[in-house]
């Protein structure tokens, strides 16, 4: 017993909110990526989200894909979905107020929920965890689904890989530099408009990660991306987006914080996250990582 | 001298009549409106006038001060539970019953608005648009909502006891003179030294600062007021509809309260009115057909920013049929 409450139910919410923080954290990843480079609210990332899942999906059903290519081919199909709006449409908007790229990105989420709902209905379509990964393991302490622990893992890998390919290699540094002045690396050669175009693919294409790991887990539904974007949104809000760290940080933070929020108090379990928004905007109003006021 | 004033005159002249023109057209669009009735089914009208006003509210933020809102559906649909619950559970008569909705939705702006204006830009739009989705939630499970039933049969009643509000016409021109008061008071804002800095603010918010304005009041109180006026229009609903629902504090709310403002024209008075009628007549076109509404908005909500960031209003005014009319 801990505080009262069966240690099983207590480490069963936990695990929960280790999943919910993990796709936090792939999101709010994405956004700070394309947000630090493009200055653009990707709205569309939980539809991208939505997308991958979607995706994974669609190759089972018309193609037989199963879930390991589709785990490689749903974040290459949306990045490259990502890539075309970004040339087409989006890089339109750079030299306009920020918001009207967080407009435009409401506008096509919109859209492309609306087809997927009009096409597939609002009820969602089950997806089958592989089954090398079905069933789960007794550790002793509690019992824990196999594919779970999977979602853990393989999400905080990806953190990670994103954030050493920014860090520590020669893409990144140019990712980085670009940010910082974006005419002198310009200046010194480097496209950096295929950059931006390169950079929002990424984001698209971790949404679309996150997506497919999900699929399993809930069900692939056309509104699971926008319920979930705002609360990523409020994520971003309490991380800042300065730094990619803090992000990933913050997501697993928060998605911890709602699990352990329904074992003590359920009824706030929704609205936690907002609430943690709300004291951080008062005690640190940048943010816990957050560089910019 | 004698050359000069009669370039003055000159200058003058075309002022004075495109003022004329104008004030003719404001006559001429109150007039439409108060025959309208008498050719359009009168809830469609009513709800496009509720829309319109809310659309001007949120303006009055995005267009004059520069803060775009992505949660405004919470003092909307706020407010229309609060009139529906006084009016049904409290008997009190309509006129009460929206106060009470107006000064609900006030409340909650200042609350909301004390923590959005914390942040800046896009920031700002993300947490009122968070702070909106957990009012959603709040809604959702708070008792006196009716969680997903909402809150049912609201009766009309009379109006200052008197005037039955349940004959169409009646409720038709109440909601009319509402309106109109309504936009009487964000014409009188925007105009008013306080519109003025709101103004100032959205040009060039470091340097009002630097002037001494305590910029951060002024940008609650545009808050507080557009949240009220938006609270009118929410309260109004309540009573046309004779429901309040979660659709009216849902995100998609808010998107559609930006989708009218940008589509008729950020920053003008009479921008976002046009916006509402397009968008509710759209809805009312569509809703007959099974093709989803999100599709179109969302295709309208692009072309807006990529193709007309003016709007259609604004685009008028700075065309040259717009510029002789002194726009």
């Amino acid at each position: 017993m801990i505080f009262g409450i069966p240690v099983q139910a207590f480490l069963g919410q936990l695990l929960i909110g280790l999943i919910n923080g993990s796709f936090y954290a792939l999101l709010s990843l994405g956004l700070a990526v394309i947000f630090g480079l493009l200055r653009v609210i990707n709205f569309a990332h939980g539809a991208q989200y939505m997308l991958g899942a979607f995706v994974a999906f669609l190759l089972l059903q018309y193609f037989a894909i199963g879930y390991w290519a589709a785990l490689i081919l749903a974040p290459l199909i949306v990045g490259l979905l990502g890539a075309v709006i970004e040339r087409t449409m989006l890089s339109r908007l750079y030299n306009l107020d920020p918001l009207y790229g967080l407009l435009f990105t409401f506008g096509l989420a919109l859209t492309i929920e609306g087809t997927f709902r009009y096409l597939y209905g609002a009820s969602g379509q089950p997806y089958a965890a592989p089954s090398w990964l079905a069933g789960g393991t007794n550790l002793g302490f509690m019992f824990l689904p196999n594919y779970r622990g999977w979602v853990v893992v393989v999400s905080l890998l990806a953190c990670l890989g994103t954030w050493l390919l920014i860090e520590k290699t020669k893409l990144g540094s140019y990712l980085r530099a670009a940010t910082e002045n974006p005419v002198l690396v310009q200046a010194f050669g480097v496209n950096v408009p295929l950059l931006l175009t390169f950079t929002y693919a990424l984001g698209a294409g971790l949404a679309a990660f996150a997506g497919v790991l999900a699929a399993p887990v809930y069900q692939v539904s056309p509104l699971m991306g926008t319920n979930l974007i705002i609360v990523v949104f409020a994520v971003v809000v309490v991380g800042g987006m300065g730094s990619i760290m803090g992000a990933i940080v913050t997501g697993y933070m928060l998605g911890i914080a709602e699990g352990l929020t329904k074992v003590f108090y359920p009824e706030a379990s929704n609205i936690v996250i907002f609430v943690i928004m709300a004291i951080v905007l008062l005690l640190r109003p940048a943010g816990l990582f957050g560089r910019d006021a | 001298m004698v050359e000069l004033s009669e370039k003055m005159a000159t200058n003058v002249q075309p002022e004075r009549t495109a003022s004329m023109i104008q004030v003719g057209l404001l006559v001429v669009a109150v007039g439409c409106l108060a025959a309208a009735p008498l050719f359009l089914y009168p809830i469609f009208l009513m709800k496009l006038l509720c829309f319109a006003l809310f659309a001007c509210a949120f303006n009055l933020l995005l267009g004059y001060t520069g803060l775009l809102s992505f949660g405004h559906a919470t003092f909307f649909g706020g407010a229309a539970y609060f009139t529906a619950h006084a009016v049904k559970e409290w008997g009190v008569t309509p006129e009460i019953g929206i106060l009470i909705g107006v000064a609900g939705a006030a409340l909650l702006g200042l609350v909301v608005g004390f923590f959005a204006i914390r942040r800046q830009g896009i920031y700002f739009a993300m947490i009122t648009l968070a702070l909106g989705q957990m009012f959603y939630f709040f809604c959702l499970q708070a008792a006196f909502t009716h969680g997903e039933d909402g809150i049912q049969s609201v009766p009309r009643g009379h109006l200052f006891g008197l005037i039955d509000l349940n004959r169409p016409t009646s409720m038709y021109y109440f909601v009319l003179v509402a309106f109109l008061i309504g936009m009487a008071i964000i014409w009188r804002f925007i105009n008013s030294p306080f519109g003025m800095i709101l103004k100032s603010i959205r040009e060039n918010e470091q340097r009002a600062i630097s002037l001494g304005y305590s910029v951060r009041n002024y940008k609650l109180g545009a808050f507080v007021m557009s949240a009220a006026l938006t609270g009118l229009a929410g309260g109004l609903k309540a009573l046309v509809f004779q429901f309040a629902t979660l659709t009216d504090v849902g995100w998609q709310m808010s998107g559609e309260v930006i989708l009218m403002t940008l589509l008729g024209g950020i920053g003008t008075m009479i921008g976002p009115i046009v916006g509402a009628g397009l968008v509710v007549t759209l809805q009312n076109y569509l809703a007959t057909s099974d093709f989803p509404v999100t599709i179109v908005t969302g295709i309208v909500f692009m072309a807006c920013v990529l193709l007309f960031r003016r709007g259609i209003v604004g685009e008028f005014y700075t065309s040259r049929l717009g510029k002789k009319l002194g726009f």
